[in-house]
C-alpha cells in the first residue's frame, strides 16, 4: 500500500514539475491536417521555427488530394480529435462554420492584433469569411492559390516551330493570352514529334470523382463570363449559369479536351497533369500555382526550360481560386497551442519565409513588396491571377453542389452526353433542388 | 479406451468449474443453457446487423445528414423513396448495374462451367492448371482494380498493345476505361477474369458429385456423349450452377471496389452502378436520410430477387 502511495506521489510531483518547467512544454504536440502536396513539405520546414520558439512539437497529417475532402470532412463530421489545426479547402468554410467545426477567430484576432486588412482582400473573402464577405472570420488566409498554366518554353523557342507557327497563325509562338490562342497552340503541338517523341497539346483537368473537371472547366467558364447567380438576386441562376456565353465556354472546354489532350486523359487531375508534363508528353499544363515552385526547381524539366502564364482571358480576365485558410478545429483538446501557431504564422517575417520556402503567402507585406513580382518567374502571374479569382459555392451544401457539377460536366465533356446548354440547364435544376432542400429557394 | 478418456475429461471439466457457477448451471434446463450459449452471438448480431438495419430504416424517413450533427432532424415521410424511384439518374445507375450483373453472370457461368468440365477431365497436369486458374480470385480486388487500370492505359497498357498486335490498330486509338462504349465492357471483362474461377470451383464440385455409375449405365444404354451431357451432367450439376449464379448475382449487384478503382463510375455516369451512386449520396453529398432510403431499396431488391431465386433453386434440387 505504501508503495502505491509512493508511486502516486511521484506521478503528482512529476506532473507539477511539468507544469512549472517550460522545458516540459516540449512534450506538447499539435497536429496540423492538410493535403499531401509540395506546399505541405514547405510548411513542415517552416514549422520548425514555431517548435523552436514555442517548444510545441508539430505533427502533420497529410492526405493525398483525391481523398483529402472525404478523409478530413469525415474527421470533422465525427468530431474527431485528430486535427488541432486544419488547412481546409475554401469551399468548406460555410459548412464548417455553420456546423461548429471551426473556432471563430474574431476575438482572438482582436486580442492579438492580427488584422485581416493585412491580407489580400480576395483571400480574406474566400478563405476566412462566413457568411461571405461578413466580418466573421473562421480562418487565417494561409495558402493563396489559383489555377494557372505552365508551358515548355524550350519547345516554343525552337526556330523551326516558331517559323511554322508564324506562317500558320501570323503571330509568334508564345504563351497564349486568350483561350482561343491557347487552343491554336495546343492544336499545333498535338501529335507532333519533338526530340523523337510524340507529344500532345495540353493537360487539363477532367477528373470525375472529387472536384477536377469543375476546377478545370470553370477556368474556361469564368473567362467567358459565367456567374453562379444573379448578383442582385442571390440563388437566382437562370440566365447566369446557363447563359449563352457560359454554354460557349463549356463547348470550348470540351473542344479543347477533344482536340488536344493525350490519349486516355478521361479522368485526370493535378497529379496526372504533373506526370504528363514532367514526362514530356504535353506542351502546356493547367495546374495550381502551388506546384510551380516545385516544377521550377525540378532538375529534369524545370528551370529555364519552362515558362508560366496566368489563366487566359476570353471575354473577361478570371482564374479559378484554389488555396486554403488555416483554422482551429473546435474539437481539439489543444486549442491554445493551435491558436499560438496561428499567431506565429500571421507574423510578416514568417509570411516572407513561407513564400521563400515555396508556400504562397496572402500577406500584403509579401504580395505588396515592390520586388515581389521578380522573386520568382511565376510571381507576377500569381499576383495577376489573385486579382481575378472566382470560387465555387462555399455554401454548407457545397459538396452536393460540387457533385452535381462534376456529374453534369463529365457527362457532357467526356461522355458526350447532350449539349453544353442542356448540361448547364440540368445543373441549374440540380442546384435549385439543393437550395430548396436548404430552404434558400422556395 | 475412448469413452474412459471422454469421461475423465468430463470429470476434469466438472471439477474445474467453480462451485458457485456449477450450482447455478445445475439448476438450468437444457433450453436455458442453449440460450446462455447463443446469447453472446445473438447480442452481437443484434448490435452489428439488426440495430443498424432498424436505424437505417428510421433514418430513411428523415432529412438527417451526418455532416450536420447540430441540425434539426425532421421527418420527411416517404419523400426520399418517391424521389429515388422517380429520379432518372437513379434509374440510369440501375440500368448500368443490370448490364453489369447480366453480362458478368452470363460470361462467368458459361466460362466457369466450361473450365470446370475441362478440369474434370483429369488430364495430365490438371492439378497445376486448376491452381493457375484459381489465382485471380485469390487476389485482392484493390490490387486487381489498380492492376487492370494500368493494363488498360492506352499509351503504355499491355491490353491495348495486345489488341493492337492482333488487329493492327494503333494502341492509343482506343480507350477501354475512357470510352462510353467500351467502359461498361471493360469492367465486365475484369470481373469475369477475376471471378470465373470461383464459378468454376463450384461447378467442379457439382461435376465431381455425379456418381460414375450413372455414366456407366448410360454407356451400357449406348447413350452418346452429347446425350449424357444434356441428360446427366447438366441436370445434376444444375443446382450447383444455380448456387454459383446466386452468389455472383448478389455480389455483383452490390459491386463497388472494382468499378470504383477502374472507372469511378465514369466516363460521365456510364459505369455508375448503384453502389457508386449510393456511396456518392452517402459520403460525398452527405444525404444520409436519402442514402438510407436508397440502401433499403437496394436491400429489398436483392433480398426479394434472392428469395425468388432460392425457391427456384429448391425446386430444381427436389427434382
Amino acid at each position: 500500500m505504501r508503495k502505491i502511495y509512493g508511486g502516486t506521489g511521484a506521478l503528482v510531483a512529476a506532473a507539477m514539475f511539468a507544469a512549472a518547467n517550460p522545458a516540459f512544454a516540449q512534450s506538447k504536440t499539435i497536429t496540423l491536417c492538410w493535403a499531401a502536396w509540395d506546399p505541405a513539405n514547405a510548411l513542415v520546414e517552416l514549422s520548425k521555427d514555431f517548435t523552436a520558439k514555442s517548444g510545441v512539437q508539430m505533427k502533420f497529417e497529410f492526405v493525398p488530394w483525391p481523398n483529402f475532402a472525404d478523409r478530413m470532412l469525415n474527421e470533422l463530421n465525427s468530431k474527431g480529435k485528430l486535427c488541432d489545426l486544419m488547412i481546409g479547402d475554401s469551399q468548406w468554410i460555410g459548412g464548417s462554420a455553420e456546423n461548429g467545426h471551426y473556432v471563430k477567430l474574431n476575438d482572438f484576432f482582436d486580442k492579438n492584433g492580427i488584422k485581416m486588412s493585412d491580407f489580400a482582400p480576395a483571400t480574406v473573402y474566400a478563405y476566412s469569411t462566413w457568411p461571405k464577405g461578413s466580418p466573421n472570420y473562421w480562418a487565417l488566409p494561409a495558402m493563396g492559390d489559383a489555377n494557372g498554366w505552365v508551358y515548355r518554353k524550350d519547345w516554343f523557342a525552337k526556330p523551326e516551330l516558331q517559323a511554322e507557327f508564324k506562317k500558320k497563325h501570323n503571330r509568334d509562338l508564345a504563351a497564349p493570352k486568350t483561350w482561343k490562342e491557347l487552343k491554336e497552340v495546343a492544336e499545333f503541338f498535338q501529335g507532333r514529334t519533338i526530340d523523337g517523341k510524340k507529344v500532345y497539346g495540353a493537360a487539363i483537368f477532367t477528373e470525375r470523382g472529387s472536384e477536377g473537371i469543375t476546377m478545370g472547366a470553370t477556368s474556361a467558364l469564368y473567362s467567358w463570363g459565367f456567374k453562379y447567380d444573379d448578383p442582385k438576386k442571390p440563388y437566382s441562376m437562370e440566365g447566369f449559369v446557363n447563359s449563352k456565353d457560359a454554354a460557349e465556354g463549356l463547348e470550348f472546354y470540351k473542344a479543347l479536351y477533344k482536340c488536344c489532350t493525350p490519349p486516355g486523359y478521361t479522368n485526370a487531375y493535378m497529379q496526372e497533369g504533373l506526370d504528363a508534363f514532367k514526362s514530356g508528353q504535353v506542351a502546356m499544363m493547367m495546374n495550381w500555382f502551388a506546384f510551380f515552385p516545385g516544377l521550377y526547381k525540378d532538375e529534369k524539366v524545370g528551370g529555364e526550360r519552362i515558362g508560366f502564364f496566368v489563366n487566359p482571358g476570353q471575354k473577361v480576365e478570371a482564374s479559378t481560386l484554389g488555396g486554403q485558410g488555416i483554422s482551429v478545429v473546435s474539437y481539439s483538446p489543444n486549442k491554445d497551442a493551435a491558436l499560438q501557431y496561428i499567431k506565429w504564422f500571421a507574423q510578416p517575417d514568417i509570411q516572407k519565409k513561407w513564400w521563400a520556402l515555396g508556400g504562397y503567402s496572402c500577406h500584403k507585406s509579401v504580395l505588396g513588396d515592390p520586388g515581389f513580382a521578380k522573386t520568382a518567374p511565376f510571381a507576377a502571374d500569381f499576383l495577376k491571377a489573385m486579382n481575378g479569382v472566382q470560387d465555387f459555392w462555399q455554401e454548407p451544401a457545397y459538396a452536393q453542389l460540387l457533385q452535381a457539377m462534376q456529374k453534369r460536366l463529365h457527362d457532357y465533356v467526356v461522355a458526350d452526353k447532350g449539349t453544353a446548354k442542356e448540361a448547364l440547364d440540368a445543373l441549374i435544376k440540380d442546384w435549385q433542388k439543393v437550395f430548396k432542400e436548404e430552404g434558400k429557394l422556395k | 479406451m475412448q469413452p474412459a478418456a471422454k469421461s475423465s475429461f468430463a470429470e476434469r471439466a466438472a471439477t474445474a468449474t467453480p462451485e458457485p457457477l456449477a450450482r447455478a448451471v445445475r439448476g438450468l434446463s437444457d433450453r436455458a443453457i442453449a440460450w446462455l450459449f447463443i446469447s453472446p452471438t445473438m447480442a452481437l448480431l443484434l448490435a452489428i446487423n439488426i440495430f443498424p438495419l432498424i436505424w437505417t430504416i428510421r433514418l430513411s424517413f428523415t432529412n438527417y445528414r451526418a455532416n450536420r450533427p447540430n441540425a434539426e432532424v425532421v421527418g420527411v415521410g416517404i419523400d426520399h423513396f418517391a424521389d429515388i424511384l422517380t429520379d432518372p439518374d437513379v434509374w440510369a445507375s440501375m440500368q448500368a448495374t443490370a448490364h453489369f450483373v447480366f453480362w458478368t453472370i452470363l460470361l462467368q457461368t458459361l466460362l466457369g462451367f466450361a473450365l470446370a468440365w475441362f478440369v474434370d477431365r483429369r488430364f495430365r497436369g490438371h492439378g497445376f492448371w486448376t491452381t493457375a486458374i484459381l489465382i485471380p480470385m485469390m487476389l485482392s480486388p484493390a490490387v486487381v482494380g489498380n492492376f487492370w487500370a494500368f493494363l488498360y492505359q492506352p499509351q503504355i497498357g499491355l491490353f491495348n498493345y495486345v489488341v493492337s498486335f492482333f488487329t493492327g490498330l494503333d494502341p492509343s486509338s482506343f480507350e477501354m476505361i475512357g470510352s462510353v462504349k467500351l467502359a461498361p465492357w471493360a469492367i465486365v471483362l475484369v470481373d469475369t477474369w477475376m471471378w470465373t474461377p470461383y464459378v468454376m470451383l463450384i461447378c467442379l464440385a457439382g461435376l465431381r458429385s455425379i456418381p460414375d455409375y450413372i455414366y456407366e449405365a448410360a454407356e451400357v444404354d449406348r447413350a452418346s456423349k452429347w446425350r449424357q451431357f444434356w441428360t446427366i451432367t447438366l441436370p445434376m450439376a444444375l443446382p450447383f450452377i444455380m448456387l454459383a449464379v446466386l452468389f455472383r448475382g448478389i455480389e455483383n449487384f452490390k459491386m463497388f471496389d472494382l468499378v470504383n478503382l477502374l472507372t469511378n463510375g465514369g466516363p460521365g455516369s456510364t459505369t455508375e452502378v448503384a453502389s457508386i451512386t449510393l456511396k456518392r449520396e452517402a459520403f460525398e453529398k452527405w444525404r444520409t436520410g436519402y442514402s438510407s432510403a436508397f440502401a433499403i431499396i437496394l436491400f429489398v431488391t436483392v433480398f426479394g430477387l434472392a428469395n425468388i431465386y432460392v425457391k427456384a433453386l429448391n425446386r430444381v434440387k427436389s427434382r
